[in-house]
């Protein structure tokens, strides 16, 4: 095992907390063509999310007659990582587009548009651990910003496990040499909607790890939150909104 | 991937779990009959039939020489597959591996691996050049629910159980394949407000959402996944880890050690 340190006097490698996130950046309504779509920085981490529906389902034998379905695509960019990626899905992107569909689905309220379907489609541009989070939290944008209803936003963020200490939002250094990372999505109620962990962590740790990430995700809901607010705050009822906050 | 249930054994199956009880009568926790039957594949280097009630799961290991990983040159390699074979249930479909057989395969390895479970510095032959590397696959042959802890349990029964075949490529003497810990996964799902363990294939297709906890021997958690379209509480999420803990602590102790 890699004997660096990471944590000094209470301090990582980049300068933060352990409990501090990376700066973030979102902007929504990047993509002409897409209904809705928002680009997210989280650290080096870029990704853009495009939304498009409630739309008809092709192949068509994948509808539903009671609800939307939903899609997610997960897909790196050959150019994301240090060693160029071979393009296309992987195992890995298949299960992240799985995970990253069910953590949006319990928000969307799919029975509004039966026999359709909303695809999501989130592109890695690069990647520097987090890639699924950041993902997570620029489709939900995205999704407000088609206008697609849902019963709130998720928020998505990891905790993770270097030198023995529980941190937030680990970079890639810190999740390569770690000892764990535990990425979660979760509703601005506290609803849990992804949760993945490896690695290894004790039961408290697993806790400490939950708590500190569900701070992270408050943070990041009150970015998404306002980003949308700014970019609509031109139509009125969501002003009066935004001023009662 | 759900099959499909109807609303009255729906109806009934909530009103069950309302009065605290399930179909087969077991209690919320408890976990289906387990039975373990291993190396029974002579041509695999270790194998694992794993009955869970009336799930049947098959693991077999294969071993062979082959290229370390660049980043780590002097370790041996864990490959994990799983085949969700038509024969084992209406809804599985010929074909490459769909999103619920990645996802399976990659739980259970994550397991294996982060638990430190197998001794990968110990399977070194030729550093940078040749390790060997140990196949995992797991072959479901009667999905009547849970295949993800009986597949885990599977691969982890047919680890202990592995022979390095050094002979059979010159390479020295056959070896026990080297297993440090006994990673155990158990699933719970949630319905409702309840929290149902080991669920069977009709709680599978009412839940709303499932997770798995992966614990190593001295109760550490090594893994975990959320999956299905469905929300968990903190709370449930605290409740689901604390009981998979004894849950695990049970099996490895009845069936592994």
């Amino acid at each position: 095992m890699d004997e660096r340190v990471f944590i000094k006097d209470g301090i990582r490698l980049d300068g933060r907390r352990f409990d501090e996130l990376r700066p973030i950046k979102m902007e929504v309504g990047v993509l002409k063509r897409a209904d809705g779509s928002c680009y997210m920085e989280m650290g080096d981490n870029k990704v853009i999310a495009a939304v498009y529906g409630p739309r008809e389902v092709h192949p068509r034998h994948l509808q539903e007659v009671n609800r939307a379905i939903i899609r997610y695509r997960y897909n790196m960019a050959s150019f994301s990582v240090e060693e160029r990626r071979r393009p296309g899905p992987d195992r890995r992107s298949y299960e992240l587009s799985k995970v990253s569909r069910e953590a949006l689905e319990p928000v969307i309220l799919t029975s509004y548009f039966p026999k359709s379907v909303i695809d999501i489609f989130v592109e890695v541009l690069q990647a520097d651990a987090g890639t699924r989070t950041a993902g997570i939290n620029a489709a939900s944008v995205a999704l407000a910003d088609a206008g697609i209803p849902m019963r709130s936003l998720v928020s998505s963020c990891a905790a993770g496990k270097v030198d023995g200490q529980i941190v937030l939002d680990p970079m890639k250094d810190e999740d390569n040499f770690g000892q764990a990372d535990m990425p979660i999505a979760i509703t601005p109620t506290g609803e849990i909607t992804l949760l993945q962990m490896d690695g290894m962590m004790t039961r408290d740790e697993f806790r400490q790890a939950i708590e500190l990430a569900k701070k992270g995700c408050q943070e990041i809901y009150r970015i998404q939150r306002k980003v949308l607010i700014d970019r609509y705050s031109q139509f009125e009822d969501l002003q009066d909104e935004g001023s009662r906050r | 991937m759900s099959s499909v249930i109807s609303e009255i054994r729906k109806d009934y199956l909530y009103n069950l779990l309302l009065r605290g009880e399930r179909a087969d009568g077991r209690s919320f926790t408890q976990y289906r009959p387990i039975e373990i039957e291993r190396n029974i594949i002579k041509k695999a280097e270790g194998s694992a039939l794993v009955r869970l009630g009336k799930t049947q799961v098959m693991v077999g290991i294969k071993i062979q020489p082959g290229e370390p990983f660049p980043d780590a040159p002097n370790r041996g390699v864990i490959v994990t597959n799983a085949e969700l074979v038509p024969l084992a249930s209406p809804i599985f479909e010929p074909g490459p591996p769909n999103e619920y057989g990645i996802e399976l395969a990659r739980v259970v390895d994550r397991g294996v691996r982060e638990s430190g479970a197998v001794d990968l510095d110990a399977l070194c032959i030729v550093p940078g050049e040749k390790v060997w590397v140990i196949f995992i696959d797991i072959h479901i042959l009667d999905d009547c629910g849970n295949i993800m802890d009986a597949s885990s349990l599977g691969a982890i029964a047919a680890l202990l159980g592995s022979t390095v075949p050094a002979s059979r490529f010159g390479l020295g003497d056959d070896f026990q394949l080297p297993v440090r810990d006994i990673p155990i996964a158990t699933t719970a799902v949630e319905f409702g407000d309840v929290v149902l363990f080991d669920p069977d294939i009709d709680e599978e297709a009412i839940a709303d959402a499932k997770l798995t906890v992966i614990t190593k021997a001295d109760g550490t958690i090594c893994g975990m996944q959320k999956s299905g379209p469905g929300m968990l509480s903190e709370e449930q999420v605290y409740r689901i880890v604390d009981i998979a803990c004894e849950n695990a602590k049970e099996i490895r102790e009845k069936f592994l050690e």
